[in-house]
C-alpha cells in the first residue's frame, strides 16, 4: 500500500482496524478526539461517543467478553473518569483484545492539568506503549490487540499533543485476515470479580508483569542504536525525537513499551555507557525505576519537568545553550487569548451573571472562557461536572448572605458526562444552588461532537435526544426555566429571579452553537454601528465579542462592527441605549 | 545522516485556514519525494487565538518542532502575529506576510494596541519580507476566504516544487465545489511574486 501523511489520531485509528477492532467507545477530548472520527470512516467498526470515559472503557470491556477486539480511546483526564474499570479490568484481563489510547497534553494547550499517563500503567499493572511518530502509533496499536490476548491483559498506548495532531509518513498494511468467532462465554472465576474470585487473580497480574519484562527484552519494538563513545540516552516516545536530534552520536535505547521497563535490556545498555540520560517529558516515570535498578543516570537535575519537552528546551538542558535567533523581541506584544465566537450562544449569560455580580462555578468547554476578560464572570474551574457540585459545597460554606450569589454553569454535555450525578446530590442533600445549563445542542470545544442530547451518533444516525428539561424535573427540581440566551433582558430576569429564590432551581439557556450547521440557526445579516449616533459609552464592548472593535485611532474613537464576522445575534444591539446600531442591509 | 532538512513556520489566526495551508504544503512536499513532519495545535487555541503550524521537510525528520532561530522560512497570515513569531526565524531566513491585521481581543476592547508601523517593524528585521496582499488578491479570485491559498501561491515561489504537483494536491486535497476559485486563488498568489526561470 502507498505510503501516507497521517496524523497520529489517524494511524491509531488505522492500526485498530487492521488488528480487527470490531467494537470503539470514546468520550471527546483533545487531543484525543480524531482518533474516533477517523475510525468511524472504516465501516467494519461500531464506533460511538459514549456520555464519559468510564462508560466508554465499560463498553469496551463488554465488548472484549464478547470476545471482539476493542478500542477505547481518552484524554489524560478522561483516564482519572475511567480508572475504576480500568484498574478491576486489569485482575479480569481480556478474552478480545483491549486497547485504551490515552493522548497526554503536556503544555496544557486544551487541558487543566498536565498529568501523566504513564503513572497510570503501573498504578493499574497494565502493559504501555508510546509510540515517537505516526507510523509507530499505527504499528504499535496493532500490536497491542496482539500484546492483549498473548499476555491476557489490557494495553495502554500513551500519546500525547505532538504524536495525535502532528503529521508523519505511514505505511498502512492489510488488515488481519482471521479473528475469533465472537459469542456469550461464562467464565465467572476470570469474569466475576468478586473477593475469593480477585484474590485468585492478583497474583496472575503480578506474573504476567514479570513475564512481560521478560518477553520486553527480546522485541523490536525497544531497540537500541548504537553510537560512537560512551554517552549513552534512555528516551521514549516524541521526547525520543529531540533526543536523536540533540545528541546525533550517543547510543540510543529507545523504548517503545514504556511499562513493563526492560530490565535486562537497560542493565546491558546502562553498561556500554560512562554517561547515561534519561530523557523523557513530564515525570521522572523511567528514570526512577532505572535509579532503582542500581544504575546512575542523569534525569530530571537537567531535563525540565514541568511542560512540554521542546528541541530547545532539551538543548539549553544539556548544553547551557540559547537558542540563535535572527531577531528577539525587545517591546512585550498584545497577547491573542482565545475568545468565544462572533454570535457564541454563552456570551449573553456571561453578560447577565457579570452584571448581576454572581459568584461563577464553572468547569470544562468552551464556556470556560467566559473567564477571560471582559466578561470576567466564571470563578472557579476544577473538573468535568464540578460546576454544580462545587456550587453544593461553596454554599454549604459562605454565609447566608452571600448563598444567593453562587451560580454553578455547565454545558450539555458536561451536564451528560458527569453533571448530573452532581445535580443529584444537589436534590437530594437540599441544595439551594441556582444552575445554570448552557445547552448549545453539542460537544463544541471538541471540534462539535454529536452528544445523547444532539439527535445524532457518531456515524450520524438519529438517536432519540435527550430532554433536559424534562430530566431535570423528573429528578426532582421544581423550578426549572427555559430561556434564549439570545434575549437579554429575559436572561437577566429569569437569572435574577432563580438567584432570589431560597430553593434549588435549574435554568437551561438553549441555543446551538453558532458553528454547528446541523442545529445552527439560519445565518442572519450582520448589524452595523450608525456612527453618528455611537456616543462612545462602549457598553457594547464588554461582550467581548471578536465582531467589535473600537476604533482607538480615530480622533472620536467609536465602536466598530466587522461584518465579516458579525453573526448577527444582535445581544449589542440589545445593550446599545443611542439606538446605534442596526441591521446591516447594504 | 545528513543535515538538510528545511523549516517553514505558518503562523496566524484561528479561522484563517493555516491548518488546510499547512496539510497542502505538507501533501506537496510528501509528492515531491521528502520525508515531511507537521505539528499543531488544534483545540482551545483555535477559538480566534494565535496559531501555529510547524511543517519540517528533508531526507529525514526527526522532531516535528522547529527550533526557536531556525527557521528557514516564516510564513505568516497576519502581522501581528508575523512580527511575534519572528524569534523563530534562523539568520538569513525569508519572510512571507500576509499584509492583514486582525485585532487580538485585547486590542479590539481598547486594553492594549496593537504595534505601530509593523510592516516597517518587519522590514526592519528582514529587509526582504515579501508582502502579499492576501486578501485583495483573495477577493479578486471571487471569495475572501481564499486568502490561504492566495499566500501559499505566493509561497509556492520559495519552493523548487514543479507547478503540476502542486495542482496535483490542490485537486485532491480541496472540494471540487470550491476548486476553481481555490486554484485561481493560488496562481494570484503565486504571480503576485518575482518569478525565477526555473520555478515558472
Amino acid at each position: 500500500m502507498a505510503k501516507r501523511l497521517m496524523s497520529g489520531n489517524a494511524a491509531i485509528a488505522r492500526g485498530a482496524y487492521e488488528a480487527g477492532v470490531k467494537v470503539a467507545s470514546a468520550y471527546p477530548g483533545t487531543p484525543s478526539t480524531e482518533i474516533l472520527e477517523n475510525l468511524i470512516n472504516y465501516l467494519a467498526v461500531d464506533a460511538s461517543w459514549a456520555p464519559n470515559e468510564k462508560v466508554a472503557l465499560e463498553v469496551g470491556i463488554g465488548a472484549s467478553f464478547g470476545g471482539v477486539r476493542a478500542l477505547v480511546t481518552m484524554k489524560h483526564v478522561g483516564v482519572n473518569v475511567a480508572a475504576d474499570p480500568l484498574f478491576t479490568l486489569s485482575y479480569i484481563g481480556v478474552r478480545g483484545g483491549l486497547v485504551l489510547a490515552c493522548a497526554d497534553d503536556p503544555e496544557m494547550h486544551s487541558s487543566q492539568n498536565e498529568q501523566d499517563s504513564r503513572n497510570y500503567a503501573k498504578f493499574a499493572k497494565v502493559p504501555m506503549f508510546e509510540p515517537a511518530d505516526s507510523e509507530e502509533a499505527r504499528a504499535f496499536t496493532r500490536l497491542a490487540f496482539d500484546v492483549s490476548e498473548q499476555f491476557d491483559t489490557p494495553v495502554m498506548l500513551r500519546s500525547n499533543t505532538r504524536i495525535s495532531h502532528g503529521k508523519s509518513i505511514v505505511n498502512p498494511q492489510e488488515p488481519v485476515a482471521e479473528l475469533p468467532q465472537a459469542g456469550l462465554v461464562r467464565d465467572p472465576a476470570k469474569m466475576v470479580m468478586l473477593p475469593a474470585n480477585a484474590r485468585n487473580r492478583h497474583p496472575l497480574v503480578e506474573q504476567r508483569i514479570v513475564d512481560l519484562e521478560a518477553w520486553a527484552c527480546e522485541q523490536p519494538f525497544n531497540r537500541v542504536e548504537t553510537g560512537s563513545g560512551k554517552v549513552g540516552v534512555i528516551t521514549a516516545g516524541i521526547a525520543y525525537q529531540y533526543a536523536r536530534q540533540a545528541l546525533p552520536q550517543a547510543h540510543i535505547l529507545k523504548l517503545g513499551m514504556v511499562y513493563p521497563l526492560p530490565k535486562q535490556l537497560i542493565l546491558d545498555f546502562a553498561a556500554r555507557c560512562d554517561t547515561l540520560y534519561v530523557i523523557e517529558e513530564l515525570d521522572p516515570f523511567i528514570e526512577e525505576q532505572i535509579r532503582a535498578m542500581g544504575i546512575r543516570v542523569i534525569g530530571k537535575e537537567l531535563i525540565p519537568i514541568c511542560g512540554e519537552l521542546t528541541p530547545e528546551r532539551l538543548e539549553t538542558a544539556l548544553f547551557g545553550t540559547k537558542p540563535d535567533a535572527a531577531v528577539i523581541h525587545s517591546e512585550s506584544l498584545p497577547g491573542r487569548p482565545p475568545n468565544m465566537c462572533a454570535g457564541c450562544s454563552h456570551r449573553g449569560v456571561f453578560l447577565t451573571l457579570k452584571r448581576l455580580g454572581a459568584y461563577v462555578t464553572g468547569d470544562i468547554g468552551c464556556y470556560t472562557l467566559g473567564f477571560l476578560p471582559p466578561l470576567s464572570a466564571m470563578d472557579t474551574c476544577v473538573c468535568m461536572g464540578a460546576g454544580i457540585s462545587n456550587a453544593t459545597g461553596l454554599i454549604k460554606a459562605v454565609p447566608e448572605q452571600e448563598r444567593h450569589k453562587v451560580v454553578g454553569v455547565m454545558g450539555d454535555s458536561t451536564f451528560l458526562h458527569t453533571g448530573i450525578n452532581s445535580l443529584i446530590d444537589m436534590i437530594y442533600n437540599g441544595g439551594r444552588g441556582t444552575v445554570i445549563l448552557l445547552d448549545n445542542r453539542i460537544t463544541a470545544m471538541t471540534g462539535r461532537q454529536e452528544n445523547p442530547g444532539s439527535g445524532y451518533t457518531l456515524a450520524g444516525i438519529e438517536s432519540p435526544p435527550i430532554d433536559l428539561q424534562a430530566l431535570c424535573r423528573v429528578l426532582g427540581v421544581k423550578h426549572v426555566q427555559m430561556i434564549d440566551p439570545y434575549d437579554l433582558t429575559q436572561t437577566e430576569q429569569v437569572v435574577q429571579q432563580e438567584m432570589a429564590r431560597p430553593e434549588l432551581s435549574v435554568v437551561i439557556a438553549k441555543r446551538p452553537c453558532i458553528l454547528d450547521r446541523r442545529h445552527g440557526p439560519e445565518p442572519a445579516p450582520p448589524l452595523k454601528v450608525i456612527e453618528e449616533q455611537c456616543s462612545a459609552c462602549k457598553i457594547c464592548m464588554k461582550l467581548g465579542c471578536p465582531a467589535l472593535t473600537w476604533q482607538q485611532e480615530h480622533n472620536t474613537p467609536k465602536a466598530h462592527i466587522d461584518p465579516q464576522l458579525c453573526s448577527g445575534c444582535k445581544l449589542c444591539q440589545q445593550l446599545c441605549k443611542f439606538t446605534a446600531i442596526e441591521v446591516h442591509n447594504d | 545522516m545528513t543535515n538538510d532538512v528545511r523549516n517553514i513556520l505558518l503562523a496566524g489566526v484561528g479561522g484563517q485556514g493555516i491548518l488546510l495551508a499547512s496539510e497542502l504544503l505538507a501533501e506537496v512536499l510528501l509528492l515531491a519525494g521528502y520525508d515531511v513532519k507537521k505539528s499543531e495545535i488544534h483545540g482551545m487555541s483555535q477559538r480566534g487565538g494565535s496559531v501555529t503550524s510547524h511543517v519540517r521537510y528533508g531526507s529525514n525528520v526527526l522532531s516535528p518542532l522547529i527550533k526557536q532561530g531556525d527557521a528557514d522560512i516564516l510564513f505568516g497570515f497576519e502581522l501581528l502575529e508575523t512580527y511575534r513569531y519572528l524569534p523563530m526565524l534562523r539568520r538569513g531566513g525569508d519572510v512571507f506576510a500576509n499584509n492583514q491585521s486582525i485585532l487580538p481581543a485585547p486590542v479590539a476592547i481598547g486594553t492594549a494596541e496593537y504595534p505601530h508601523e509593523i510592516q516597517n517593524k518587519i522590514r526592519h528585521a528582514c529587509p526582504d519580507t515579501h508582502f502579499v496582499d492576501g486578501l485583495t488578491l483573495a477577493c479578486q479570485s471571487g471569495h475572501p476566504r481564499t486568502v490561504n491559498m492566495v499566500l501559499l501561491g505566493a509561497l509556492s515561489t520559495a519552493l523548487n516544487i514543479p507547478h503540476t504537483l502542486w495542482n496535483e494536491t490542490i485537486t485532491e486535497k480541496v472540494p471540487q465545489q470550491l476548486l476553481q476559485e481555490n486554484q485561481f486563488a493560488f496562481q494570484l498568489g503565486r504571480n503576485s511574486q518575482a518569478m525565477t526561470p526555473e520555478t515558472i
